[in-house]
């Protein structure tokens, strides 16, 4: 029934101009538009000006709605393929860092290749998903119920996250064990190995404590009390909160933010942009983003639910999960529910890898979307 | 068909799965929704109020002091402009080259090069150095034109006081200089860097008057304190001006008149109303150089001059009286039941049991009445009616007329001087009353000590019949200018308790003194008519007077080195029938009161006379100042 084949998605085939037609315009709209709020944040933070970061922030929209559009139409069998091989790119790439990363803002998380200045931590993060979605993927529901069979994608979990944690970047390392631990879950894992895990986790905390950096350390107990330092350690998060608190229902108007334009906010333009954001365009500024973010989620979890192969379904389900950390992590630093980790507002904070990254991620998701009635079999070969 | 029926099973398994895991994201992400709810709408007014607490910095702005004029409006303190050189380091790039290129233009010292390095380096790049303060106009005009040289040197104006009469108003206007650790009260202006307050004289006194109430600048600061912008400012008020009651012609002539003298004081008053026209102290200092901030060795130089110019010889100089006491002796004796006519032979000595006293004059007066005593100084006389007396009521009536303790001028400093009795020896001296000792205090001798300011009081109450008190402020003119007329009613002083004709028959001496051709102060009269003064000479000796000493006869004061020779002392008033101006002046070890002081205040008597400062119309004023109270 080739006209069948042709109007009907079920197709496995398709010609580039079919996919087009499949592209998700209503996820593209959505990332359009809180990249738009970014970049109109950016203007905001160098008080009403292209520089120096919004007209590059743009400029890295391009490369990477680019970069998404061509992960989105490539073929998701090749993303099947190549995920390993991915997956131990980055680690190489993280593993360097190790070696000679550049230090900034304290910690080892830059790498320098001549172009690009990269972060191999935020790539990272997608390609240890891919691996995961592969891994999985092959395992069958019985399998997966055998601890002997997760002994190797804990390892591919395991292994990244050590190494971002010597950087030490705790936000990164705590993503990726959260977002594999979510794959994981979804893939079938049994619920008391979580138990376990957790128990495990919490016995093993006061051990953990004591390989924190001093700065680590002073986070979280700033974050437990704030107010007891408020000059110190505790400044940023304290001066963060009033920012946000002072924006209340309107805002202070665009680009009328005290808080930020006079400095009192720390890294306005990065981590603490969404405070910004808060403070001049109050309650209903920061719950539009956060409707913003739940419709990129929703959209996400709808594709998850809709692939027919259980490698696009983690693959999606895993990278929404990865938006929804960055998402919560930062937003909840920033109100001062959670310590500062460092953990960037997607596709607003200003930063290329992590933007890069971010929409990258969107454009496998989308080819979750496209591709998702291809059925690939357990060792990657699809079948109709 | 197995893997297919399998893969059912693990698509249930995930979308079971996945259902919880969205659950779950949906929670937290409500959970982030009602944080913001909180932090914007419940505690939205608390963050405000932070956000505004961080933003606004309050400055003060301190206000312009208030000018102090004399009565007729001449002004005797006053602000006059102050250019400095001030440097700001981030625009300066280079502060040693710019400073290098400042120091071709402009004075600069070693000192004040270094203390510039030192200030830039410590603070904040954006925080204005002063370089140098009272820059003359030259100066600050060749700063300007040389502007493009000097990046981040600007000029700016700040007030300083200004004194112009110098040194002849020195002590009684007194000076203001930086705020010390003590002075601090908690007002905030105190802590403003570079504000002066009143440190002596009336600057200190009516400080509170004269400071005025501090404006506020609101300013918007960011992180680091840089200033945004001004939000909003309240210039405050302005200090009120001080009308005194010295005439500042009077005073100037005063004091140079003084300035032939090595070390001298003098007060001019009317004695009708208190108002202290003229209060000079030699020698004195220039005030001005307290703004400008003296260095360690004029101060100490001023600090250890053996003539102490710092000190207000007028109200704290105490000395013996001498026979200017005589007046307060003669109305004592007069009270207490002696008639002016009672004689008294004067063989040039009195003797009490062994001792003999003498008089001023070696072969004496021989008999004299209270008239003669005055008007020759007799001394036996007034030894004579002391015995009578007693030193007790000699005492109340010195206290009546003003002696023997602070008179309540509005001026600090002022001592108390002593004026003995017999409870007052027991209590100090820790010895009883001996009869010598009444004759003695009856010359103005042996314990009694006054200043020229309680001899000036003195004078004007025997003079006008009322119990005057000295006063220096006449009041205010709040802000710049009168607003209704002469507001305030002089002070109505009682008259003293006592009987006119006793004080006539003591003003008729006086008058003799002067005006008759054998009365001690013939020489220094004043000749023009209806402006003569009637007065009292006095010579008080600063050796302490032992009987024996006074029993082997007096050394002639010329042969004595300068310290140990007499102090010249006179006391008068003018004109004679129909008194209004009184005069005290005492020459410290000037020798004989007539030859020295005599002559001193005969001339500012009549210069007092012609300028007749209460007779002409003074400055209005609306309200009496208020003294500064200071813990």
């Amino acid at each position: 029934m080739p006209a069948d084949a042709f109007l009907s998605t079920r197709n496995p085939e398709m010609t580039l101009r079919q996919k087009v037609w499949q592209l998700n315009w209503g996820m593209v709209l959505l990332l359009c538009l809180v990249v738009a709020v970014g970049i109109a944040m950016l203007f905001s933070a160098a008080n009403g000006s292209m520089e120096p970061w919004a007209s590059r922030q743009l400029m890295r929209f391009g490369l990477g709605a680019a970069i998404m559009f061509a992960a989105a139409l490539i073929d998701i069998r090749l993303w099947f393929r190549f995920a390993y091989l991915f997956y131990f790119g980055s680690l190489l790439l993280l593993g360097a860092v190790e070696v000679m990363g550049d230090i900034g803002m304290g910690a080892q998380r830059w790498i320098d290749l001549g172009v690009v200045r990269l972060q191999p931590s935020e790539m990272m993060k997608v390609a240890l998903i891919l691996a995961l979605a592969r891994y999985f993927h092959g395992v069958s529901g019985e399998e997966v119920g055998r601890p002997t069979f997760l002994l190797l994608p804990i390892g591919l979990a395991l292994a990244p996250a050590a190494l971002v944690l010597k950087q030490p970047d705790l936000g990164t390392a705590g993503m990726l064990l959260l977002a594999a631990g979510a794959m994981f879950f979804c893939a079938g894992v049994r619920w008391w190995k979580f138990a376990l895990v957790i128990v495990a986790g919490l016995a093993v905390m006061p051990v953990a404590w004591q390989f924190l950096h001093d700065y680590q350390k002073d986070r979280v107990l700033t974050f437990l009390n704030p107010e007891n330092d408020p000059l110190g350690a505790g400044y940023h998060t304290l001066q963060a909160m009033i920012g946000f608190g002072s924006g209340a229902v309107t805002g202070k108007g665009f680009m009328q933010g005290t808080q930020s334009h006079l400095n009192f906010l720390p890294e306005k333009q990065t981590d603490f942009i969404f405070t910004m954001l808060a403070e001049e365009f109050g309650l209903v500024g920061s719950l539009t983003l956060l409707g913003l973010y739940c419709l990129l989620l929703a959209y996400g979890f709808a594709i998850a639910f809709r692939a027919r192969n259980q490698f696009a379904r983690l693959l999606a389900l895993g990278l929404t999960t990865n938006l929804f950390l960055y998402v919560f992590i930062n937003m909840s630093m920033v109100m001062g529910i959670f310590p500062v980790v460092g953990v960037p507002l997607p596709l607003v904070s200003y930063g290329g890898t992590v933007l890069l990254t971010v929409m990258a991620s969107m454009g496998l998701v989308m080819s979750c979307y496209i591709h998702r009635d291809i059925r690939i079999s357990r060792r990657g070969t699809p079948e109709a | 068909m197995l893997q297919k029926n399998e893969d059912n099973e693990r698509q249930r398994s995930f979308s079971r799965r996945a259902l919880l895991l969205g659950g779950a994201q949906s929670l937290l992400l409500a959970g982030l929704a009602g944080r913001m709810y909180y932090l914007q709408v419940i505690e939205a007014d608390r963050y405000k109020t932070l956000a505004e607490d961080n933003r606004i910095n309050l400055r003060l702005l301190p206000p312009p002091r208030g000018r102090i004029v004399d009565r007729f409006g001449l002004p005797l303190a006053s602000n006059r402009q102050n250019f400095r050189v001030v440097l700001v380091r981030e625009h300066a790039g280079d502060v040693e080259m710019v400073l290098k290129a400042l120091s071709q233009i402009i004075d600069l010292d070693d000192h004040d090069y270094k203390r510039v390095l030192r200030e830039v380096s410590r603070k904040r790049g954006f925080v204005p150095v002063t370089v140098r303060e009272n820059l003359t106009w030259d100066e600050v005009s060749r700063v300007e034109v040389n502007g493009p040289e000097l990046p981040g040197v600007t000029i700016e104006m700040g007030q300083i006081r200004d004194y112009p009469f110098a040194d002849s108003m020195a002590h009684v206007l007194g000076y203001v200089a930086a705020v010390a650790e003590r002075d601090l009260t908690g007002e905030p202006l105190l802590e403003l860097p570079g504000f002066r307050i009143g440190k002596n004289g009336i600057e200190q006194k009516y400080d509170l008057a004269l400071r005025g109430s501090a404006g506020t600048s609101q300013i918007e600061v960011n992180a680091y304190g840089r200033v945004i912008r001004e939000l909003s400012r309240d210039e405050g008020k302005r200090g009120d001006e001080l009308v005194l009651t010295i005439d500042g012609g009077l005073q100037t002539f005063t004091h140079q008149r003084l300035m032939a003298e090595q070390s001298a004081a003098a007060v001019v008053m009317d004695v009708e109303n208190g108002d202290v026209l003229a209060m000079a102290s030699v020698p004195s200092f220039d005030p001005n150089a307290f703004n400008i901030g003296l260095t360690v060795k004029q101060w100490n130089d001023l600090l250890n001059d053996q003539l102490h110019p710092l000190t207000n010889k007028a109200l704290a100089g105490l000395y013996a009286p001498g026979s200017t006491f005589k007046m307060v002796v003669a109305l004592a004796a007069l009270k207490s039941g002696i008639r002016p006519d009672y004689k008294v032979f004067c063989p040039g000595y009195m003797t009490l049991g062994r001792s003999r006293f003498h008089c001023w004059k070696k072969h004496g007066h021989g008999w004299v009445d209270m008239h003669d005593a005055i008007k020759h100084s007799c001394d036996v006389y007034f030894y004579d009616v002391s015995r009578k007396v007693g030193v007790d009521n000699i005492a109340a009536m010195a206290n009546h007329f003003g002696l023997g303790h602070e008179v309540g001028i509005d001026l600090s400093g002022e001592r108390a001087g002593v004026i003995p009795t017999r409870d007052w020896k027991l209590a100090n001296v820790g010895e009883s009353w001996q009869g010598g000792e009444t004759l003695i205090t009856a010359i103005g001798q042996g314990f009694v000590l006054t200043t020229p300011l309680q001899l000036a009081t003195m004078t004007a109450r025997l003079a006008g019949g009322r119990q005057v008190i000295p006063r220096l402020s006449r009041g205010v003119r709040a802000g710049t200018g009168p607003t209704e007329a002469d507001g305030v009613a002089p002070p109505d002083f009682p008259p003293l308790d006592v009987p006119l004709e006793h004080l006539r028959v003591v003003r008729d001496g006086m008058d003799a003194v002067s005006n008759h051709p054998r009365g001690t102060a013939y020489r220094a009269r004043i000749e023009e008519e209806g402006l003569e003064l009637a007065g009292k000479t006095g010579t008080a000796q600063v050796r302490r007077i032992s009987m024996a000493e006074r029993a082997a006869g007096v050394t002639k004061n010329e042969q004595l080195p300068w310290r140990r020779r007499d102090h010249a002392l006179f006391v008068s008033f003018a004109p004679v029938h129909k008194p209004r101006y009184c005069c005290a002046v005492v020459v410290e070890h000037g020798g004989g009161g007539s030859a020295v002081a005599a002559p001193i205040a005969r001339d500012i008597l009549l210069e007092t006379q012609r300028r007749d400062p209460s007779g002409r119309r003074s400055l209005p004023i609306i309200a009496p100042a208020q003294i500064a109270e200071r813990g």
